[in-house]
């Protein structure tokens, strides 16, 4: 029976992990325009290099 | 490798007149840039022809700096560049009060902004401004905002300026809004994340509380014995919680705040309901009574939220609140001792001395000191015939000066003008917002009586006849009654709808406009702009026809004037290229034009105008305001008429709208056309002419203490203060996603005829929310039915209720989809360009 008091308990973990990820996804402002990516992926760039940024970026929004 | 700003300062950009030019002789060539047809000697490099020698600036920025995958990503994906950008300056925005208002944030070494691009409408421009860092070392990051339209953009003031930057976006093609209004935008958090967060959350308790639930209904004490029993109950108390707390707050706070206002609404006893249902889901599981209601509690919720977030999707790119300020520039040309310079119009005082070009917007009121003003207020005024102005005449602001340069003194701060006195109105200083009278409180006051007092007897009766269920039927009914199904019927149906309007043009502000477009039975409506259009449709010739060669050099001419006749003139004849060469040009302010083409000399103006020219005009003749005489070598050929013709279907509208509408028609213009609507409205309907904005204001309101409520229909600010009064105020746009006063909806133009069904298809959806309303309460009857007689067990409660959520759900959204069915309200033509969502 111990088990599956464990299994269990592993489960709501995993669960807990995922809503995590969730929480992290929308403050990271993914959910706010998903009107943009879709396009963004068709203008896709194999040849460029990568973004680069010419002077250094920080996050200072919050 | 990368280019200074300086190098296509658009001040460097001459007219295509004066510019020197590649000749390639291609017919029908067009633009590999912005894909307008090229004229005759089109601009060309690179194998590529260019309309003007801006589209071929930016081709050959874009291709020097590596970004020549613009052109793959679409077919002539730009705009158009010309040579108008030429005396655009913006030294103004590097004023340090402006850009605390203007940036996102700064600090020494970098800063952002984000920017409103209208021009954005396809692949190419997504990419194109998100790889600006290619064009600049100081461009950091750019990341583009599709629906909205925007840009924010990362950069280091150290090395490019703010005004720098803007001017590099001009001169690419991508001029940045910028507007009065822009300055005071609420830079406030979207609701949106935290009610997504409140959703997944409940989702997430909802699930595993559904899991933990089932091995109880499925009999798991017969082989396990009551442990799991509590732990399970334990878990599932402690996981409603977040649920409860954080993604049910909203109810929470509404209902305290609606008892606080001692106003009754329906999350009262959705409160109560949540309330009743975790205290005896506690006493249950705590007492070892059974296994609580814990999963009908956390289903609620997330179907509660679920419903909320369908009907708020709002269309944030669209502006519903915009006063005179959206109108208004962000800057001003002033002329100084030493010259001129470019004011923020926030730093303009009275006294200033202000230089107007063709086709800008006096921000004040003033008067005329320097040169022959022609001042078209038809957005202010609905009148649509320019005014000519000498020097010395009072100006007011809002109007927009067609003719050449003019200088103008100041005599009003921007806050006092004639325009902006109409927002001192008090009308727009109430928020009229969400009324607290809508369909879902009526019935929900009822409900929640009803509910109180069945509970109430259920307890009482019990009370008297066996004490011990007495307080288990009394949580019983508050359990069941709790309106989940109530609740979401309204937002369904409403959201549901607002949907089948957003595909029709239709955008509603908020979903509740919807129930006061039902129970409108009086509709006012504007004459130009709204009913009227300006199409070629309304310009015709009368003289000696012209034959094709004769209208290319009338083209030619019109084409460098921007004067609204002009304009109108380029409209009606335009039928691709013009191959005429204009090799002189002369525009007489208020008069007309003078140019000549192909060795031809051409001249367009009114007719008074001409005979000064010594132009002879055959008797018979009659000179009206709309007309523009044309006069080749000096011999008259003839003349336009220019009429503002009704848009399509609209006479077939009024019609229609008046079997069932009490109809009125105001206008700023004069009473000549009155006949004519007179034969289209019917004798009932009131026509006025010669209205100001407040004598609409003022119509409207007296409509309204007659007791009728009022759909007002309008197009520009003049009709401002009425739209705002009225209890619905439509504004008609030539565009969606450009300026438009504050209103309750805004409809495309060209949706108009769409009118008549938009307002059925409206009443219909009232209708299907009452049913709705109808339908949850039958299931709250059967479920009050059983709980008053103390009999509810969880799984009966499991079972009620997502099955009366779910099959509300499927009938508010089928049928309001079957309504838009029957009414023929049909999705509009889609756009070239994606304006819409």
């Amino acid at each position: 029976m111990n088990i599956i008091l464990f299994l269990m308990l592993a489960s709501l973990v995993v669960a807990a992990l995922f809503l995590g990820g969730f929480i992290w996804a929308v403050r990271a402002g993914q959910f706010e325009d998903t009107g943009t990516p879709p396009l963004r992926i068709l203008a896709e760039d194999d040849s460029a290099p990568a973004t680069k940024t010419p002077f250094p970026v920080t996050n200072q929004e919050n | 490798m990368t280019v200074r700003i300086n190098q296509l300062d658009p001040v460097g950009v001459r007219t295509d007149l004066e510019a020197r030019r590649d000749i390639l002789p291609v017919a029908d060539a067009r633009c590999f840039h912005c894909g307008q047809p090229c004229a005759r000697e089109a601009f060309a490099a690179h194998d590529h022809s260019f309309c003007c020698l801006g589209c071929q600036t930016v081709h050959a920025l874009l291709t020097e700096n590596g970004l020549a995958q613009y052109y793959q990503l679409g077919e002539t994906p730009g705009k158009t560049i010309g040579g108008r950008a030429g005396h655009k300056r913006w030294g103004y925005l590097d004023d340090a009060a402006l850009q605390a208002k203007l940036l996102d944030f700064a600090n020494e070494r970098q800063a952002r902004i984000t920017l409103h691009l209208p021009q954005i409408h396809c692949v190419a421009c997504v990419w194109l401004l998100e790889n600006l860092f290619r064009l600049h070392p100081g461009i950091g990051r750019s990341t583009v905002d599709f629906g909205r339209r925007e840009a924010a953009i990362t950069f280091a003031p150290a090395e490019i300026k703010l005004s720098e930057l803007v001017a590099l976006l001009t001169s690419i093609g991508y001029e940045p809004a910028l507007s009065f209004g822009e300055l005071d935008r609420p830079q406030a958090a979207s609701p949106l994340k935290r009610q997504q967060l409140q959703l997944g959350i409940a989702g997430f308790c909802f699930g595993n509380i559904m899991l933990l639930a089932i091995p109880g209904y499925l009999g798991l004490d017969s082989f396990s014995g009551p442990m799991f029993r509590t732990v399970f109950g334990w878990l599932s108390l402690a996981m409603a919680l977040p649920s409860l707390g954080y993604s049910a707050a909203d109810y929470w706070r509404t209902a305290w705040l609606s008892l606080g206002q001692r106003v009754v609404t329906l999350d009262i006893p959705i409160a109560l309901g949540l309330a009743a249902i975790y205290g005896q889901s506690v006493y249950d599981i705590l007492w070892r009574h059974g296994e609580g209601y814990l999963d009908s509690l956390t289903g609620l919720i997330f179907f509660l939220l679920c419903g909320r977030l369908f009907q708020q999707k709002t269309h944030q790119r669209l502006a519903f609140d915009r006063d005179y300020k959206g109108f208004f520039p962000l800057s001003v040309v002033r002329r100084t001792t030493d010259g001129e310079e470019t004011v923020a119009i926030s730093r303009l005082e009275v006294g200033d001395r202000l230089i107007l070009r063709g086709g800008e917007l006096l921000p004040a009121d003033a008067t005329l000191v320097a040169g022959t003003a022609c001042l078209d207020y038809s957005f202010v005024t609905g009148e649509s015939e320019p005014v000519t102005c000498e020097p010395g005449t009072h100006l007011y602001a809002g109007g927009r000066q067609t003719g050449g340069l003019v200088e103008v003194v100041t005599v009003k701060p921007v806050s006092q003008s004639y325009l902006t006195s109409l927002w001192s109105n008090e009308i727009f200083r109430k928020d009229s917002g969400a009324s607290l009278d809508t369909i879902t409180n009526r019935y929900s006051r009822r409900f929640t009586w009803v509910v109180l007092s069945v509970a109430l007897a259920a307890g009482a009766i019990w009370l008297v006849v066996n004490p011990a269920i007495a307080v288990k039927a009394f949580v019983s009914v508050l359990i069941v009654a709790c309106p989940c199904a109530l609740a979401l019927a309204a937002p369904l149906t409403l959201g549901t709808a607002q949907r089948v309007f957003g595909r029709a043009h239709i955008f509603l502000k908020h979903a509740l406009v919807l129930e006061r477009l039902a129970e409108v039975d009086t509709i006012v409506l504007d004459k130009t702009g709204t009913l009227t259009g300006h199409d070629a449709r309304g310009v015709s010739f009368t003289g000696v026809p012209l034959d094709a060669a004769d209208k290319e050099l009338v083209l030619a001419i019109a084409r460098h004037s921007v004067h609204p006749h002009s304009r109108r003139l380029v409209q009606a004849l335009a039928t691709g290229a013009t191959t005429s060469m204009v090799t002189a040009f002369c525009e007489t302010h208020g008069c007309g034009l003078t140019g000549v083409a192909d060795g031809r000399q051409v001249r367009l103006g009114s007719l008074a105008w001409l005979a000064r020219c010594d132009v002879k005009i055959p008797t018979g003749v009659v000179p009206t305001a709309n007309s523009v005489g044309v006069a080749f070598d000096g011999c008259f050929r003839g003349s336009f008429q220019l009429t503002s013709p009704l848009r399509p279907e609209v006479e077939a509208l009024v019609r229609h709208l008046g079997d069932r509408y009490q109809l009125a028609l105001l206008s700023g213009d004069n009473a000549r056309e009155e006949a004519r609507f007179r034969t289209l409205f019917g004798e009932r309907a009131t026509l006025r002419f010669n209205q100001s904005p407040l004598d609409k204001l003022g119509f409207v309101r007296d409509l309204q203490q007659a007791g009728r409520k009022v759909m007002m229909v309008g197009d520009g600010l003049n009709d401002a203060g009425a739209l705002k009064q009225s209890d619905v105020g439509v504004a008609v746009v030539e565009q969606v996603g450009a300026f438009s006063p504050a209103s309750d909806v805004i409809l495309d133009a060209a949706q108009l005829p769409q009118l008549a069904r938009m307002l059925e298809f409206s009443r219909l959806a009232v209708r299907i929310i009452r049913a709705g309303f109808i339908l949850s309460g039958l299931y709250n009857l059967v479920g009050i039915g059983i709980a008053a007689t103390g009999l509810l067990s969880p799984i009966v409660c499991a079972v009620l209720m997502p099955l009366s959520s779910v099959s509300v759900v499927l009938f508010a959204c089928g049928a309001t989809r079957w309504a838009a069915h029957r009414t023929g309200l049909t999705a509009a033509v889609p756009n070239p360009e994606p304006a819409t969502p």
